[in-house]
């Protein structure tokens, strides 16, 4: 019940100013608005003094009700919903659901679209880890990294806009392929932006990975060991970076993920700056796979012959892939007609989440901000 | 032996700061690797790649002619009843109707730019236009018809 000075949070009784009573213990709210959380994420903290005792993350200020939504739209149409959860990750997400509806259809996708596929991806995977580093750096109260980042992302956003027609909700991937081929100048764009990226990669590592103030501040802060992050059901860089195997594209190969070669990062340390390491390390990676693919276009088709309307047959499909942040699952429930009966996202940052408050008990305020930007949250994808 | 540990990690730290100042450093003797544009300065000379999807128009060609039949799949294929076909019937000469599009309208407002009405039209009668800038002040005018007045359907477009 709410009175004027009394606030009842969790049963326990607080003045307006948030000190709970007689345990010298107080409750603050960082966020909805905070520009720590990077979106609305609200998590309230019992703090003593400046020790966290107990963390809340409260959800549902973006909650969009878009596995609801997806259940009136069309097997073509809900396609482009996706691209709004883990909006960093939009031709993952597109391409996930992508992929479950060709399982559904058991469609052959062209060997030229599954490597354009696999092209976007992984530069989807570098803007999206760029972003997240500039905003880690900033989050530690660094501001340059944050506008080196954006110049290298603006390139491959450019590089999206040349072939898919948008910056940032791409709805490229579709049923069957790609919508359209990839524009004549992508080849020598990437392969351009790719000789840039190698050099401005050790620019980071000059300014921020061997700086020792970032690294006091991170290593040995926000422990999570292998054990808790599997059963938190971490995935991506979160679980990497405890090392835990858990890279979809190495465990369950999709498109042509088998046929190139990429390490698989895996950090054993499980605190910030491990998993600051994975993504860095993963960058690397992702411009690998990129070289091997980038001259390698096959010729063909760039899309299925698939019909106008698509009718998935009854049952149930689901299907994983990789995104910047972890393991995304798309899971179909079909009644034989055109729209979806249900359909459930499995999103990585919701999981991911969930370990935070294990992460930073018992640690300073201070470095609750150091593990919570080595999560990578994007609040969409959480809520959905 | 402590101390030696103490003036070695001075020296390491001051030596990661100075590589990360040299880094910053470095573009402030090089201003020409700055990659800041001047928008809306540079409006005059701002190319936008063929393929952005700004906004959905429909092509019309030198007679005010277009290609659209009225066959609404455009709207079917929409996910956010961002398009609306009002449909009417022509009489041609011999006296047969004929269905032809009236007003197609476009709700600006609702548009996603996902091009999924562009991509199920059977006579490429509408494209995305480059245009981004579409701010104005009143709703209203976001509710735009896309075929021009007196424009009519090009011949032997089925
Ligand atoms: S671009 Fe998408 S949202 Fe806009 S009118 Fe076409 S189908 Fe509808
Ligand atoms: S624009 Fe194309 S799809 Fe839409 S009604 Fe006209 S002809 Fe049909």
């Amino acid at each position: 019940m709410y009175t004027e000075t009394q606030i009842v949070h969790n049963n326990t009784k607080t003045t307006v100013d948030g000190a709970l009573d007689g345990t010298g213990e107080m409750v603050i709210n960082v966020g909805p608005q905070h520009p720590a959380t990077h979106g609305v994420l609200h998590l309230v903290i019992t703090l003593n003094g400046e020790t966290i005792k107990k963390l809340e993350p409260h959800l549902g200020y973006i909650h969009r009700s878009i596995e609801k939504m997806c259940e009136s739209l069309s097997y073509r149409q809900f396609i482009y919903v996706t691209s709004r959860m883990d909006y960093l990750s939009s031709h993952i997400n597109n391409h996930a659901c992508a992929l479950t509806v060709e399982k559904g259809l058991q469609l052959e996708i062209p060997p030229r679209a599954q490597v354009i596929r696999v092209l976007m991806d992984e530069l989807t995977r570098i803007a999206s880890h760029e972003l997240w580093w500039g905003a880690m750096a900033m989050d530690l109260g660094a501001f340059t990294p944050f506008f080196y980042a954006f110049r290298e992302r603006e390139t491959i956003t450019d590089i999206m806009e040349e072939t898919c027609g948008a910056r940032l909700t791409m709805n490229y991937m579709v049923p069957g392929g790609v919508m359209y081929d990839i524009h004549p100048n992508f080849q020598r764009r990437v392969k351009d932006f790719i000789t840039l990226f190698k050099s401005k990669i050790d620019e980071y590592n000059d300014l921020v990975t061997g700086n020792i103030i970032f690294q006091n501040r991170m290593k040995g802060v926000g422990k999570l060991s292998a054990e808790d992050a599997i059963s938190f059901g971490c995935t991506g860089p979160v679980a990497r970076g405890s090392g835990v195997k858990s890279d979809i594209r190495k465990l369950f190969p999709y498109e042509v993920y088998d046929k190139v070669e990429f390490d698989e990062i895996l950090e054993t340390e499980g605190d910030s700056f491990a998993r600051y390491m994975v993504r860095i390390r993963e960058m690397h990676q992702s411009v690998r796979i990129i070289e091997q693919l980038i001259d390698n276009i096959p010729e063909g088709d760039f899309q299925a012959k698939t019909k106008a309307v698509l009718k998935l047959p009854k049952g149930e499909f689901y299907t994983r892939v990789e995104t910047a942040r972890g393991e995304l699952g798309v899971y179909i429930v079909s009644e034989g007609g055109t729209t979806p009966y249900r359909i459930k996202f499995r999103s990585p940052g919701f999981s991911n989440l969930s370990a935070l408050e294990h992460m930073v008990v018992g640690s300073k305020l201070g470095d609750l901000m150091a593990t919570m930007g080595t999560l990578d949250l994007v609040i969409p994808d959480i809520d959905r | 032996m402590f101390i030696k540990e103490y003036i070695s990690d001075i020296y390491h730290a001051v030596k990661s700061l100075l590589t990360g100042m040299k880094t910053t450093g470095g573009y402030f003797i090089r201003p020409g690797e700055i990659i800041t544009q001047q928008y809306p300065e540079n409006r005059a000379d701002l190319n936008l790649s063929e393929r952005f999807r700004g906004e959905v128009v429909m092509i019309h060609d030198e007679n005010n002619e277009h290609a659209c039949t009225g066959c609404t799949a455009c709207e079917l294929a929409c996910p956010n009843a961002t398009i609306k076909i009002i449909t009417k019937f022509d009489v041609s000469p011999d006296g047969k109707k004929k269905k032809a599009l009236d007003t197609f309208v476009y709700h600006l407002e609702l548009c996603t730019m996902c091009n999924l009405c562009v991509e199920a039209c059977p006579t490429d009668a509408i494209k995305m236009a480059q245009n981004f800038e579409h701010s104005v002040y009143d709703r209203s005018k976001l509710t735009k018809k896309l075929n021009q007045p007196g424009s009519k359907i090009r011949e032997g477009v089925e």
